[in-house]
């Protein structure tokens, strides 16, 4: 095709390179092109966050992004939140207060997560709750998530 | 939900993207933040022949503060804007309205520019532009001006930019030191646009209202200054009747439509109710 | 009943690890089958149209297309789907001479990549000729309404009045009569993984495989099987092993496995469709949109006599098996709690141009408890009782299980008056109704609400038939219908490890977790010496019609179905381990993970031991015991039989108890509802896993205050949707999420193997009735009840505006008259609710609405394409 795109950028630390059109979302690229499909797809028009990924440093939602737009950035995904073959204190917290139950919101909750607490290290159940009303999810009743957010926090600050 | 075919670009400058706007001639879409256009592309209900991002052109992301007024760059992400040391202490209400401007990740990309040229009633920055007394600067092909807050919105998602303009910086004055500020919102759901959300500012003296600024969202097609309610504080004082009949008025001066979300009555209804907790809260915290 | 070590522990889930990690597979992430291509399903823009023709030149010839499909190759190639009623409605996996709904799919484009196969669907011409259109169920009915089915001759696609003991009389001998008009909302579950099918044709095996995120196989594999004219075991489903979310939602995915193997089978290749979000809310699934009248018969001290039930339950344009489930899903449950014995309900299901609709968590009885429990609170007003007594007053008694209801329901165990003394406990009811006095003194609007349910779990499919009339059903050619089945398999490998596979399609219940807890305590293991597999494949996984993950079965009868498997394996061990020790197997038996003489004393053979024995010595094994160590059980309920001539019928197999206390405050000048204590009792028998239980009751509970409070399936008089977007459908965040105090009261039901019931629906059924009934107790001063959900704020605040520039005298809203003479009642209170629902929906959106701009899906931000240029 004539008007394809060449995207070169970093996910999770690894450098990829890839062809398409314009108007090809960044969820689709990081899914179709480059096989990380540990991001979901929920609603395409930047409401549930499903596919909320870490760009250069901040989450956003990558169904209203073009990868066209990710050329040169750094992205981080759920596959790259686990380190040294050891799970995130998020990763952690999550399954400790079952925060998920069928998994299709959780890597978008998690990359929210992430971001709210580098935002928000000692946040109140207030805060968290609204952090996390960025990401729908229709299984939890959210109370695991918010449970699992506030004691990852704690965690993270080092407090236990 | 994918977008229809268009061209892209990424100009570096200002000048190439009015080069490439009008290049195209009105048939392209100018990309901010995307948290509004990336939607309607993927909903196929914009279908431009091309887009021009200017999210490369580093020029337009500053936030900068001289001679008593702020300016941000039309690129600044509202993320920058909620914790920008400058927006604290000069512009609290524009501090305080980003929080309800959708959710994180929804601020660490949209913009202020995107925001206000949107053009979208019941979003929160129109109503601070227009409560502050704000302007945009536009620039085209013949070169710059500068739009008042209340000769900007048209209708719904309107404005008076041209098609080969693109707005590049929000000036606002900087609010009074102890001006009183609050945004009041009311909508369904945590992070939706407003139902109804009123932007308040009030400059006392004792009793006496020195100023008062008032501007809604939500309560019609476009930001709606409520300058007959400010006028009574400014004539009748602070007191609990002059902010009931303030409250009072505002119901009046503005025309809303019903939408799924609420009718109209019950919007003119908030405007009232929300008048009074932003002007009460406002008071709170003002000094002086 | 069964404690264990594992069984009843909140055992982390194995699940998690994949799923947090990224490592999950939905079937978006299924690379099954190599060059697979993509759909787009073209929609009609129309609610109502004959179809004239298709012209597909144009979109064949595009870049990258494979062929088009349309409704005229579906009419073709393709026989409709069976229905659950007699009526001719001819329901095809597209439409084919006429468009019934917006969105519904008229051709599918197939392409290299899903952008080029939507660029392509824009270029589909379809010629349609609009027809009238009519949304309203009751509209629907009346003789000038436009008719969807002209085979069917009328929208009704079924009635049934059933009639259980003598309700007649009980009405004429009541001391008191009440009687209620409610309506119930249309809204789904919107599980954030949307539909997806990928399908396979192989024409020297004649086979089609289907991958999906179907919940099934369940009746819908051999109705799918009929459609494509394949015989059962040519057509092959596989579910991935990780599904996002369904909530019911997804077991009427079935029609679009059938259209989608229908393009794979007509193009020549595989075929991958996923289902996109404006797709999903246009035309996937939801419950119905419900109009209720509903009457109570009581004596003065609150005792109930008899109720009757009017329905009309609206199932759009088609009606989609298993349609009418909504109607008579419930019907082993219809009494509830309560013990009375007369009852008649008069169920009609109407088909109008709207969506269509299935089972969504809770299946029927959210609609069935709102309507109950609001007429509860009405009748203990009336009698000026507490709400709490009127229903103590009628509870089924702890001594009366098992317990046959009239409608032919067994309640197989509970405690009602435990459970609801519990939730009373727990909520400090007496306190919170001093709070009240206190609050309503200072005008404030606090109020309190109940509700009771009985909880059924595990459908019969039998109860399906209750929709045919017994004549009907007494013909010899009819076929009955009954059963609920699940089916395990548990292999012991050489070094004692434990494979449990499971014909199941779990959607985030973790029965993987589950199941390694029941075989750990089976067999003396720990969770982590289990494997569970739990994906679905109908060419290999054992299986019957009723199997699948709906209805609550997995905690009932698939925890059954393993709990049977390991204890045949248990057997075999100690007959083995007899035969090894050569003594009778009645001195020996399995007690902490090893065959142990039963004197205690002498040798004990541990699971591992025997395992490898006879694995690798079939030598050892006694004459005529099969080798191999492992097993499978087949669990059925016998309790599930036929609907019988008088229309009774066990519905569900399992019948667990809810009992729910709500606080609320509603802002006197928004409207705003703000809950200030929400309590839950359930009792679903045995919990296996606590934490998966509690996990299942936040989720239901908020599932039930999207339907109370904010999300609906929201269409204009022309049938456009206009909650397309999910920022007009409005699902639920963590900021409006309640906390909740749960607690459990245990009452093992004694037809499972582990005294477990299912949970799943949970506080789904009781949310819409406990907080309409709290928010009414608010407005009580205001003369306000609640019949009508959604609670929007600009509809709560139009009825209490109305009330308030009302004389305080007056009746408002339905309340209905204080006089107790019945003439009087009746219609008046028919009368005002009637009106008060055409006030709140004259609250809703005119013409100049915003939300009406876009063609199909109504996106609100679409009013008129802007001219700005930076966005």
């Amino acid at each position: 095709m004539a008007d394809m795109m060449t995207v070169r950028l970093k996910v999770n630390g690894v450098a990829h390179e890839g062809r398409c059109e314009p108007r090809k979302l960044l969820v689709d690229f990081i899914r179709e092109d480059l096989g990380l499909t540990g991001t979901h797809v929920g609603c395409e028009h930047g409401i549930c966050g499903a596919c909320t990924i870490i760009v250069n440093g901040e989450s956003a939602r990558s169904c209203i992004m073009l990868a066209v737009q990710a050329d040169g950035a750094e992205l981080m995904t759920v596959e790259g939140l686990m380190q040294d073959g050891k799970l995130h204190p998020l990763q952690e917290a999550f399954r400790e207060h079952h925060g998920l139950q069928c998994g299709f919101c959780t890597p978008g909750m998690l990359m929210t997560a992430l971001d709210f607490l580098r935002t928000n290290p000692s946040p109140s159940d207030r805060e968290i709750r609204e952090g996390i009303s960025a990401v729908l999810c229709r299984c939890t009743g959210y109370q695991g998530i918010v449970n699992a957010v506030r004691a990852a926090a704690a965690t993270l600050r080092g407090g236990r | 939900m994918k977008p229809p075919k268009f061209e892209y670009h990424a100009p570096r400058t200002v000048d190439e993207a009015l080069a490439l706007l009008g290049r195209y001639g009105g048939d392209a879409k100018v990309l901010a933040g995307g948290q509004s256009l990336m939607p309607l592309l993927n909903f196929r209900l914009a279908r431009p022949a091309a887009l021009v991002d200017l999210n490369r052109i580093p020029s337009l992301a500053f936030i900068e503060e001289s001679g008593g007024r702020v300016r941000l760059g039309a690129m600044t992400r509202q993320r920058t804007i909620e914790f920008s040391p400058v927006v604290a202490q000069r512009l609290p209400l524009l501090k305080e309205a980003t929080r309800w401007v959708g959710h994180l990740p929804i601020r660490t990309r949209g913009t202020i520019g995107g925001s206000i040229a949107h053009a979208d009633p019941s979003a929160e920055y129109p109503a601070v532009l227009t409560a502050l007394e704000g302007e945009v600067v536009a620039r085209g092909a013949k070169g710059e001006r500068v739009i008042k807050a209340a000769d900007l919105f048209q209708t719904y998602l309107t404005t008076t930019l041209t098609p080969d303009e693109i707005l590049t910086e929000v000036r606002l004055p900087a609010m009074a030191a102890g001006a009183g500020y609050a945004l009041e919102e009311f909508s369904r759901r945590h992070g939706d646009f407003a139902i109804i959300g009123i932007a308040a500012v009030v400059v006392r003296d004792g009793q006496r209202c020195k100023t008062a600024r008032l501007a809604t969202a939500g309560a019609g097609p476009v930001p709606v200054r409520l300058r007959a309610a400010e006028e009574i504080l400014e004539r009748d004082g602070l007191g609990e009747a002059a902010i009931e009949a303030a409250a009072r008025k505002a119901t009046e001066l503005v025309d809303p439509d019903s939408d799924i979300h609420a009718s109209a009555d019950y919007r003119r209804h908030l405007t009232g109710v929300l008048t009074k907790r932003a002007l009460v809260r406002a008071i709170g915290v003002a000094r002086g | 009943m069964s404690e264990g070590r594992w069984i009843g522990k909140p055992v982390k889930r194995v699940e998690d690890a994949r799923l947090l990690t990224g490592r999950g597979t939905y079937i978006d992430d299924h690379p099954p089958v190599a060059n697979v291509c993509h759909a787009a399903i073209v929609r009609s823009p129309h609610a109502h149209a004959k179809i004239l023709g298709y012209d597909t030149a144009a979109a064949s010839a595009m870049d990258g297309v494979a062929g088009v499909i349309t409704g005229a190759d579906v009419a073709r190639h393709t026989k409709p789907f069976s229905v659950g009623v007699t009526a001719p409605v001819h329901y095809y996996c597209a439409a084919t001479d006429r468009v019934r709904f917006v969105g519904e799919p008229v051709a599918v484009v197939v392409a290299r990549n899903r952008y080029l196969a939507e660029d392509a669907a824009e270029h589909v011409q379809v010629g349609y000729e609009p027809l009238a259109v009519v949304l309203d169920p009751e509209r629907a009915l009346e003789s000038d309404a436009p008719v969807l089915h002209e085979a069917v001759g009328s929208n009704l696609a079924g009635h049934r009045r059933l009639v259980y003991g003598d309700p007649d009389r009980a009405f004429r001998e009541a001391d008191v009569v009440l009687d209620e008009r409610f309506s119930f909302p249309k809204y789904g579950s919107t599980p954030i993984e949307t539909y997806g099918v990928i399908a396979k044709w192989d024409p020297l095996d004649g086979v089609c495989t289907v991958w999906s995120n179907f919940m099934g196989p369940f009746i819908m594999h051999p109705l799918t099987a009929r459609v494509l004219g394949l015989p059962e075991n040519k057509l092959r489903f596989i579910v991935p092993p990780d599904i996002g979310g369904s909530f019911g939602i997804k077991s009427s995915i079935y029609p679009y496995i059938a259209l989608i193997a229908l393009a794979a089978m007509r193009l020549g290749v595989p075929v991958k469709w996923i289902e996109d979000r404006r797709e999903h809310l246009l035309a996937s699934s939801s419950g119905t949109d419900r109009v209720a009248y509903r009457e109570v018969a009581a004596t003065k001290d609150g005792t109930i006599l008899g109720m009757r039930f009017r329905w009309l339950d609206n199932v759009g344009g088609y009606i989609r098996s298993p349609e009418p489930g909504c109607s008579f899903r419930p019907t082993g449950n219809f009494v509830g709690p309560y013990r009375f014995q007369n009852l008649e309900v008069d169920a009609s299901v109407v088909m109008t141009n709207k969506s269509l609709t299935g089972p969504n968590r809770g299946y029927a009885c959210g609609h069935l408890y709102f309507e109950t429990e609001g007429m509860m609170d009405r009748l203990a007003d009336k009698l000026g009782l507490d709400p709490v007594d009127v229903r103590r007053r009628n509870l089924v008694q702890p001594d009366q299980f098992p317990y046959r209801t009239p409608t032919g329901g067994l309640y197989d165990s509970g405690d009602y008056p435990a459970a609801l003394d519990r939730a009373l406990e727990l909520a400090r009811y007496d306190e919170l109704r001093r709070e009240q006095a206190k609050a309503r003194a200072a005008g404030r609007y606090f109020g309190i609400g109940l509700a009771l349910a009985v909880d059924p779990s595990v459908s019969n499919m039998g109860y399906v038939a209750t929709a045919l009339d017994p004549q009907f059903r007494a013909k010899p050619e009819y076929l009955p219908k009954s059963g609920a089945v699940d089916a395990a398999t548990i292999k012991i490998d050489p070094l004692g490890r434990v494979i449990a596979i499971l014909g199941t399609t779990p959607q985030g219940q973790g029965h993987q977790t589950v199941v390694s807890q029941i075989v750990a305590d089976e067999l003396g293991l720990v969770p982590q010496d289990v494997t569970v597999v739990d994906e679905m494949d109908t060419f290999t996984r054992v299986w019957s019609i009723s199997s699948g993950t709906y209805s609550s079965r997995f905690g009932s009868v698939g925890t059954s179905a393993v709990a049977l498997a390991a204890r045949k394996l248990k057997a075999k061990l100690v007959a083995y381990a007899a035969h090894l020790t050569d003594v009778p197997a009645e001195s020996l038996e399995f007690r902490d993970g090893a065959v142990r003489p039963r004197s205690g004393k002498g040798p004990a053979y541990s699971v591992k031991d025997l395992a490898g024995r006879a694995h690798w010595n079939t030598e050892s094994l006694p004459e005529g015991m099969e080798p191999a160590l492992q097993a499978t059980a087949v669990f059925g309920f016998t309790v599930a039989k036929a609907v019988d001539a008088q229309d009774r019928v066990n519905s569900s197999n399992t019948y667990g108890f809810i009992a729910e206390v709500m606080a609320v405050e509603v802002d006197r000048d928004t409207a705003a509802i703000k809950i200030l204590r929400y309590v839950t009792v359930h009792d679903a028998g045995t919990i296996i896993n606590p934490m998966i239980a509690e996990g299942q009751i936040y989720g239901g509970a908020l599932h039930g205050l999207g339907g109370a409070l904010y999300e609906e399936l929201q269409y204009d008089d022309n049938g456009q949707l206009l909650t397309g977007t999910f920022m007009d459908y409005l699902v639920p965040t963590a900021s409006e999420a309640p906390t909740i105090d749960i607690a459990h009261i245990v009452s093992p039901s004694p037809l499972t193997p582990l005294g477990s019931k299912g949970l799943g629906e949970s506080s789904s059924m009781t949310v819409p009735a406990v907080i309409a009934n709290a928010v009414s107790d608010a407005l009580a001063p205001l003369g306000i009840r609640i019949n009508d959900l959604p609670m929007t704020p600009t509809k709560l605040w139009t009825i209490m505006e109305r009330a308030r520039a009302n004389d305080a005298s007056r009746v408002v809203s339905g309340a209905e008259p204080k006089s107790g003479d019945r003439s009087r009642v009746a219609p008046g209170a028919a009368q005002e609710s009637g009106d008060r629902s055409r006030v709140a929906s004259g609250a809703e959106p005119k013409s100049g609405d915003r939300s009406r701009v876009a063609p199909i899906s109504g996106h609100p931000r679409s009013k008129p394409a802007s001219r700005t240029p930076l966005q």
